[in-house]
């Protein structure tokens, strides 16, 4: 209460116009580039009609009109739900173990995946992946996204079970559940939230990643990075049709990130704070 | 209830179930850990492997055994390595600086509650969460010499038109900016969070004892708050030195005509997927994980000093 009174008017002042500012440069890009998907080439030209323009949907139309693209948005989907489920499925557990058995060198290997730049292991797995006649199909995009996912749950899921008290789990074992039927009965109801955040945030790392699908995607299981990388393939760029593009793959993610604020921010700043 | 059920199930189901729980601990933990070293250890293994051969073109073809001949030709590369060593470095700690000043800034900024606060909070999640070739080809057009925005506010500010990222002598600071439009919410993120577990009573008291907000911040915010910049640096730097959709995309192959934004990623890409050079390959990517490796453990260890 005293803290408030005590700024003064200036510096409410001025940190309206700083903040304002920093706003519209995070915005404006945005903007930009939404503008430019509804305008024909010829006003993305025509510097006098950057922000006056007679808005067209006919780069949507063509985007969407590519059979293709809707393809690529279902692969992108696929292989996000699949990697996220399965990253879930071993990566929960495993965080479990880890905070209650405090497995420092188990969870510095989980942690250690998360550091390693992704070239380091593209030639091997790319390798081992082809005597498996599993590139160019969905198997390997799943099993390469997870190798994201999973160190991202491990990480988010040790804070969160931090927070739950190991007397639960005694008292469930009182009542007649075994370790594994407490941690699942129990435990895991308790968790949904960090669950979501995990969840959430392994979603947007899969759906945003290029590099796993530049080498391991065919042309059927390709993911919309990938397709959107090969527009400027060519000589003259559509720029129209391009940014339409990338608005439709961006969109998702800013959905999530308005409807699923505060998971996003917990899975972002997971760990960081405590250490 | 629960362990009335299990007992009827037969001796096989409770002797597995027995057998579950007293190992519990690898039980649940084992599948990860399993996937991450096969899919980490064990090429990690088979590119140190072809790091000691001549391996090329195609990995099915034989190959010999050249042991260090590898490392020692790319540590003597002062064509491609070393400048793409030097770029990885400009790269990260012109990036970071500025996203760790501007993050420190705004996220004290936005530590009291104040009308508004909630949008400038939503609106800073879009950089983070907006997939990077969206936003690498974003900012390709936006710096695009003849079209773009940037130059048309160079216009009405009567500035001459610069290339960008289409300019080799600027690609790369014009790609350091598009990486702190990018990441700098991140580091505001972190450091919101650590600023919301300090306690008040030390702002207070040095308040009260006429200290400035600038001696405030250095002498009493910024000392509580050291373990959680660190966090942030940790992670923003090591994601700084691995950069790869924003310069790939941009750029293209080789990081452009006169390799002007070749970072060792993208110097290890090429290497890797278009001259497949894999003995060569192998040795650079793995002095580039030991490099990468040499930041976090210096990092961390700054770090846990700190929170002793």
């Amino acid at each position: 209460m005293t803290t408030r009174s005590l700024e003064s008017r200036g510096f409410v002042g001025l940190r309206a116009v700083l903040l304002i500012v920093f706003g519209l440069i995070c915005l404006a890009p945005i903007v930009w580039m939404v503008l430019a998907s509804f305008k024909t080439n010829i006003d993305i030209y025509d510097p006098s009609s950057t922000f006056s323009f007679t808005p067209t949907l006919q780069n949507y139309s063509a985007v969407f009109a590519q059979a293709d693209f809707l393809q690529f948005f279902i692969n992108s989907l696929i292989i996000g739900v699949g990697s996220t489920g399965l990253a879930l499925l071993i990566g929960v557990p495993a965080a479990f173990s880890m905070q209650r058995f405090g497995m420092a060198k188990s969870s510095g290997l989980v942690l250690l995946s998360r550091v390693i730049p992704h070239v380091t292991l593209l030639v091997p797995w790319y390798f081992i992946f082809a005597s498996l006649q599993m590139v160019g199909g969905y198997s390997s995009l799943v099993i390469s996204h997870m190798f994201i996912s999973v160190p991202l749950i491990v990480w988010v899921m040790i804070g969160v079970f931090e927070g739950v008290p190991e007397e639960l789990e005694e008292a469930a074992r009182v009542d007649g559940l075994t370790h594994i039927g407490a941690f699942r009965r129990i435990v895991i109801p308790l968790v949904v939230p960090g669950i979501a955040t995990s969840a959430i945030l392994s979603f947007i790392f899969s759906w945003n990643n290029f590099v796993f699908a530049l080498v391991l995607s065919g042309n059927s299981t390709r993911t919309l990075p990938v397709a959107i990388f090969n527009f400027i393939g060519y000589a003259s760029i559509d720029w129209g049709a391009l940014m339409a593009a990338c608005v439709s793959i961006t969109a998702p993610m800013i959905v999530m990130a308005l409807l699923g604020q505060k998971y996003v921010v917990a899975g972002m700043t997971a760990g960081a704070v405590k250490g | 209830m629960s362990a009335v059920a299990t007992g009827k199930r037969g001796s096989l189901w409770q002797g597995l179930s027995d057998w579950a729980n007293r190992h519990r601990k690898w039980v649940l933990a084992a599948p990860a850990i399993i996937f991450v070293i096969a899919l980490m250890v064990v090429p990690l293994l088979y590119t140190l492997v072809l790091s000691f051969t001549d391996a090329q073109g195609s990995i099915q073809r034989a190959f010999d055994f050249v042991w260090f001949e590898n490392y020692i030709s790319i540590l003597g590369d002062t064509a491609r390595f070393w400048p793409a060593v030097w770029r990885t470095v400009i790269f990260t700690a012109v990036a970071v600086t500025l996203e760790m000043t501007i993050g420190m800034a705004v996220a004290l900024l936005l530590r009291r509650p104040f009308m508004g606060r909630g949008l400038v909070r939503v609106v800073m999640l879009l950089p983070l969460v907006a997939t990077p070739v969206a936003v690498a080809m974003m900012w390709l057009l936006i710096f695009e010499p003849t079209v773009g925005f940037a130059n048309q506010v160079l216009g009405w500010l009567g500035l001459p038109a610069q290339g960008w990222i289409s300019d080799p002598s600027t690609a790369l600071p014009t790609l350091m900016l598009v990486d702190v439009w990018q990441w700098t919410p991140m580091v505001i993120l972190i450091l919101l969070a650590g600023l919301v577990g300090l306690p008040e009573e030390q702002q207070e008291a040095a308040r009260i004892d006429g200290a400035s907000t600038w001696q405030r911040f250095w002498h009493v915010t910024l000392p509580m708050l050291k373990t959680t910049v660190i966090a942030a640096l940790l992670l923003r730097s090591i994601d700084a030195m691995k950069t790869f959709d924003l310069l790939y995309v941009t750029k293209g192959t080789g990081g452009g005509s006169s390799h002007e934004v070749e970072t060792l990623n993208i110097y290890a890409y090429a290497l890797s997927f278009d001259y497949n050079e894999y003995g060569m390959a192998a040795a650079l990517v793995l002095i580039y994980f030991l490099i990468i490796v040499g930041v976090l453990v210096v990092l961390n260890m700054r770090r846990k000093e700190n929170r002793r």
